[in-house]
Parts: C-alpha cells; sequence; structure tokens
C-alpha cells in the first residue's frame, strides 16, 4: 500500500504542477475527458474484469450521475463535492438495485437488464420536465474557480482526484480478499460458492462499486459540457468505450483499464481533431474486435506473454 | 377519452406491430435461446437488411419484402461466416462469456457507425403501393403497412417453428444446446449445426429489415431501440421456445400499444424494458421456458 500511496499523491502533484504551468485550456478539456474516460474504465473493471459480469449500461449510469447534478443544483444550489457525492451515491445504489434483482442469474441476464435498464432510465429522463426533458438543460458554469486559472483547471483537477480514488479503490480490492473472492466468482462461481465464498454479497459490492464511480465520474459533466440532453449523456460512445478500454488494457489487474484508457483516450482526442468523430467511432469498435479477437488478455496480457517468453528463452539458452 | 373504439384500434394495432416484432426477435430466439450465443448485433443486423432493402427498392424499384427475401441467401451465409469467426475466436477457447459478449456489442456499433459514414443520420423509407393504404373493418382499421409485417412476421415464425420441431435438422438444432454429446452419437456434428442455426437466424434478419422499413423511415441508430425489446420478449417467451416468442411479441406489441394511445408514445420504449426486468427478476424461465 506504501508504494501506492506515494504514487498517488505523486499523480495529484503533477496534476497541481500541471494547472500551474500551462494555461492553454485545450489540454485541460482533454485532460478532463481522458480522466473520465480512466475513472469509467476502472468503475466497468471492478464488475466486469474482477468479477466477470458484463455492464452493457455504463451510459445510463454515468447520466443519471450527470442528471442528479442537474436536478440537485437546480433545487438546492449544491456545491460540486456535494453533487459528487450525491450521483455516486444514486448510482450505487442503482447498481445495488440492479444487483439484487439479477445478479443471482447467470452473466448474461445482467448484462441484457443494464443494457435495458440504460434505455428505461434514457426514456424517463427524456420524460422529465424538470430536468429538461428531451430539449436538454443549460447549466451555468459557476463565477469562483478558487485559486485556478480557469473553471476548466478546476474541473480537471476535482477529475483527478476521483481518478485517483476510482484507481485506488480498484487497486485496494484487488489486494483485498474481497478482491480473491471476487477473482474466484470470474473463474469460477459454483466452486466459489462451495468453498463458501459469499458470492451474492460480493457481487452486490462490486456492482454498487461500480455504480458509484460512473456516477462520480457523470456528477461534474453538465459543468463540464454546460448544456446536457439526454441523447449526449446516455450516449453509446461512453458506453462502448467503458467495456473497450479495460478490454484493450487488461482485465484482470487493476492498471488494465487505466492502460487502456489512457492509450484509447489519448488517441481518440488526437483523431477527433484531425479525422472525423464518426470515423472515430469506428476506429473504435474495430479496435476492440480487434483485441477482443486476437489478444483476449489486452495490452497487459502482450506483454506479461512477452516477457515470459524472453525469460524462457533466456532460460533454454543458458 | 376511454373508448371502446379506441380500446379495439389499439388491441388491432398492437397485434399487428407484434406479429413484426415476432419476425425481429426470431432470429434471436435462435441463437440465444437454442444456441446460447448471445448476439445482441441482431438488432442492427435488422436495420442492416432495411438498408439492402432500401438499396434495392431505390434502384430497381423491386417491392420491399421480395428484396428482403432475394437477400436471404446471402444474409444466411453472412449469418454461417459469423458463426465461424465466433466459434474459432471465442467459443473453442471458452471464452463467450466476457469476450463473446464484447464482441457483438462491438460489432453491433461497428456495423451502425459504418451504416451512419455511408448513409448518414438521415431517415430512409421505401416505396410500395399498398403503403398508406388502410383497410376498414367497421370501426377498426388495419393500415397496411402494419398488416403486410404482420402476415409475413407470423408466417416466417411459424414457418421456423414447424422447420424446428418437424425436421431432422430443426430438432438437431433444439438439441445442440442441450446434449452435445447424445447430437454426435446421432450422427450430427454440433458445430456445423449451429452454423446452419446461425444462417437461418441472420437469414430472419433480411426479412425482418424488410418489414421494419416497410413500416416507416430507417435511421441507423434505430437498432438500439430493438435490443431490449426482442432480449424481453425471447426471455418473455422461454428461452429456445419459437411458438412462446410469437406469443411473447404479441403480449408486448399490445402493451406497448395500450401505453402509447392511453400515456403518449415517448414511454413506449419503456415498457418493454420494464417488462423485462419484471421477467427476470420474477420469472427468468420465461412464460413457457422449460426453467
Amino acid at each position: 500500500m506504501g508504494k501506492f500511496s506515494i504514487g498517488a499523491g505523486a499523480v495529484l502533484l503533477a496534476g497541481l504542477a500541471f494547472t500551474g504551468a500551462f494555461d492553454n485550456e485545450f489540454y485541460f478539456f482533454a485532460g478532463y475527458v481522458i480522466l473520465q474516460g480512466v475513472v469509467m474504465a476502472t468503475a466497468w473493471n471492478i464488475l466486469g474484469g474482477f468479477t466477470g459480469y458484463v455492464n452493457f449500461g455504463s451510459a445510463g449510469f454515468f447520466a443519471v450521475g450527470a442528471y442528479t447534478s442537474v436536478a440537485l443544483n437546480q433545487a438546492f444550489d449544491l456545491p460540486l463535492p456535494l453533487l459528487i457525492l450525491a450521483g455516486g451515491l444514486v448510482c450505487g445504489l442503482i447498481g445495488l438495485g440492479a444487483g439484487f434483482l439479477t445478479l443471482r442469474l447467470k452473466g448474461i441476464y445482467f448484462a441484457i437488464a443494464t443494457l435495458a435498464m440504460s434505455i428505461v432510465l434514457e426514456t424517463a429522463v427524456t420524460n422529465w420536465e424538470y430536468v429538461g426533458g428531451a430539449a436538454g438543460a443549460y447549466i451555468l458554469t459557476p463565477e469562483n474557480s478558487l485559486f485556478f486559472a480557469s473553471y476548466v483547471e478546476l474541473l480537471f483537477m476535482v477529475m483527478l482526484i476521483i481518478t485517483v480514488a476510482a484507481v485506488a479503490f480498484a487497486f485496494y480490492l484487488s489486494t483485498s480478499r474481497i478482491g480473491q473472492g471476487l477473482t474466484a466468482i470470474r473463474d469460477d462461481e459454483l466452486a466459489a460458492e462451495c468453498m463458501g465464498v459469499p458470492t451474492l454479497r460480493l457481487k452486490l459490492i462490486s456492482a454498487t462499486a461500480m455504480g458509484l464511480f460512473m456516477g462520480m465520474a457523470g456528477a461534474p459533466y453538465p459543468f463540464f459540457v454546460t448544456f446536457v440532453d439526454p441523447i449526449s449523456a446516455f450516449s453509446l460512445f461512453i458506453a462502448i468505450n467503458a467495456i473497450a478500454m479495460p478490454l484493450i488494457g487488461g482485465t484482470k489487474v487493476w492498471y488494465g483499464p487505466v492502460i487502456g484508457a489512457l492509450i484509447l483516450g489519448l488517441t481518440q482526442e488526437i483523431t477527433t481533431v484531425t479525422i472525423s468523430s464518426e470515423l472515430n467511432l469506428l476506429i473504435v469498435g474495430l479496435v476492440l474486435i480487434g483485441f477482443i479477437t486476437l489478444a483476449p488478455n489486452g495490452i497487459v496480457g502482450l506483454v506479461q506473454g512477452f516477457s515470459r517468453r524472453k525469460r524462457t528463452d533466456g532460460r533454454t539458452s543458458a | 377519452m376511454f373508448s371502446g373504439e379506441l380500446l379495439i384500434n389499439a388491441i388491432v394495432s398492437g397485434l399487428l406491430i407484434g406479429g413484426f416484432y415476432a419476425a425481429v426477435a426470431l432470429g434471436l430466439s435462435i441463437t440465444f435461446g437454442c444456441l446460447e450465443i448471445v448476439n445482441i448485433a441482431h438488432p442492427t443486423f435488422v436495420i442492416f437488411g432495411s438498408y439492402v432493402t432500401y438499396i434495392v427498392n431505390l434502384n430497381f424499384g423491386l417491392d420491399p419484402l421480395l428484396a428482403g427475401l432475394v437477400f436471404t441467401p446471402v444474409f444466411f451465409l453472412l449469418g454461417m461466416l459469423l458463426y465461424r469467426f465466433y466459434y474459432v475466436s471465442f467459443e473453442r477457447a471458452g471464452q463467450e462469456s466476457l469476450n463473446g459478449l464484447a464482441f457483438f456489442f462491438g460489432l453491433m456499433f461497428t456495423i451502425e457507425v459504418l451504416l451512419i459514414l455511408v448513409y448518414g443520420v438521415d431517415y430512409r423509407l421505401v416505396n410500395a403501393p399498398y403503403i398508406g393504404e388502410t383497410w376498414r373493418l367497421g370501426y377498426v382499421d388495419f393500415p397496411l403497412r402494419l398488416t403486410v409485417p404482420f402476415v409475413a412476421g407470423t408466417v416466417m415464425t411459424l414457418g421456423v417453428y414447424f422447420f424446428l420441431s418437424k425436421t431432422f435438422l430443426g430438432r438437431a438444432i433444439m438439441a445442440v444446446s442441450q446434449d452435445r454429446l447424445a447430437l454426435q452419437l446421432m450422427g450430427a456434428d454440433p458445430i456445423r449445426v449451429k452454423q446452419f442455426a446461425m444462417g437461418i437466424a441472420i437469414a430472419t434478419a433480411a426479412v425482418a429489415g424488410s418489414l421494419l422499413i416497410i413500416i416507416g423511415p430507417v435511421d441507423p441508430s434505430q437498432g438500439r431501440l430493438y435490443i431490449g425489446r426482442v432480449f424481453a420478449i425471447v426471455v418473455l417467451g422461454g428461452m429456445g421456445s419459437v411458438g412462446g416468442t410469437l406469443i411473447a411479441a404479441l403480449l408486448i406489441g399490445v402493451i406497448e400499444s395500450f401505453v402509447a394511445t392511453f400515456y403518449g408514445p415517448s414511454w413506449a420504449p419503456a415498457v418493454s424494458f420494464g417488462l423485462l426486468f419484471i421477467t427476470l427478476a420474477l420469472r427468468p424461465q420465461g412464460m413457457f421456458g422449460r426453467a
């Protein structure tokens, strides 16, 4: 744990230095989007990679986080940290509820249920006039951006803190007894159950944590874009990125989704500038299909396989 | 507001659209129910079928339904190829649960984006003499753009039902996920049986696609709306039960039509998803499932 906390602290300090050193807002816009990807990918992986239950409704959790912010901001004008907590709480409860209803069934039913849930939630938000309905809602950017040069820099720093929290949680999970239980569920749920692993409880913890972090990733989004409508908040792009990033990086370890999200996110930020966004989406789809067919364990798996081969080669020649 | 006329018309249009839903869900009923392959890209293949119909109708003036039928062999081959790919990449390695699922998700996404790139996000429609016509029986309306898909969808579903229950190959398809070994002892190769079944499943998407574009204009991302609906139908009908699929499709059609008539059409998409959720929570084996 010691090494990890030092690393996390260093990342936060580097982020602060970054906001001090640069003024070009584009970097912070791009950085925010990439970090949001890291949080979503890490959250997805807690249930998808560690436990083996696929969530197709990531966009639904993200959007509920965003719309919780919109609603509470409109009703009580709460400060951002409270909105983030509220978004996380609401989505954590949704994850718990969805898990309670479907996680006792085979994994595929959970996957379909999340997909279905995402559309039910989208219909509900589209019909909810208080938060703008189908037309969407405008959010005023707060004047006060603390000691940062602009509000985007503040949001960037907020997202960095959420990222560190999410990754730290995933790290803690993967090294704890809970993480071992989750791995047992992924590899053979029946055997785990027979060995006395409390499978349902662990799956529910995992689903709640996933919802929590996705909601937290979504909560600052309205302030970032200043205009949210159901179509952009529930976009399939968010759902596919949340799946593609862990699968490209590697799902078995906590740093897999981080690697995948950084690589895919950076590529997307560069390519949206140079080529059309549709083509960009196509690339994500094709890269995802390519990775899951050719390198099912992602980049981490590729690197591990390569270094293992190298080691055994060394041994045979010596 | 709550008049008998409105009620009967809501039921009839619900049944008509339900027959079409059966056509869309049929392919998934085979892949998901009999082969245990979770092809969430199936509705996207239906949209693909709509675009093929659109192109043929636009260029050759062929009747949309006929255009769909003409393309079933092509879709059949596509389905066989898809299964080959799926088998070699995932099923053989035992990775269908996570990677196989993500594969179909990626496929769905890729086809949708390709259609957007080529045809844009505009709605496309077809021309046929019966679109726009309406038959009246007393005060009950039978719009032909719904009646034709209803008849075609029901006939196709019943056709597949009899194929699966009466022929050797059909029974082999029903058996393949239940007892591979017994099937092999009967002299059938499970891989080829599954490949054939996947071919049929995707072939039905060509017809369902042509029906979809007869009902109304189609755009590339419409498939997503159908994902929950078709899964709701397949799960509600009971896995692998084609007869159950037809009944569940009609049921969901009627319930949606009720909600659209009496509460407003913007709530209709939530119906099937809500039903799916309730079914999964209370009775996951569906109405006619073999538990």
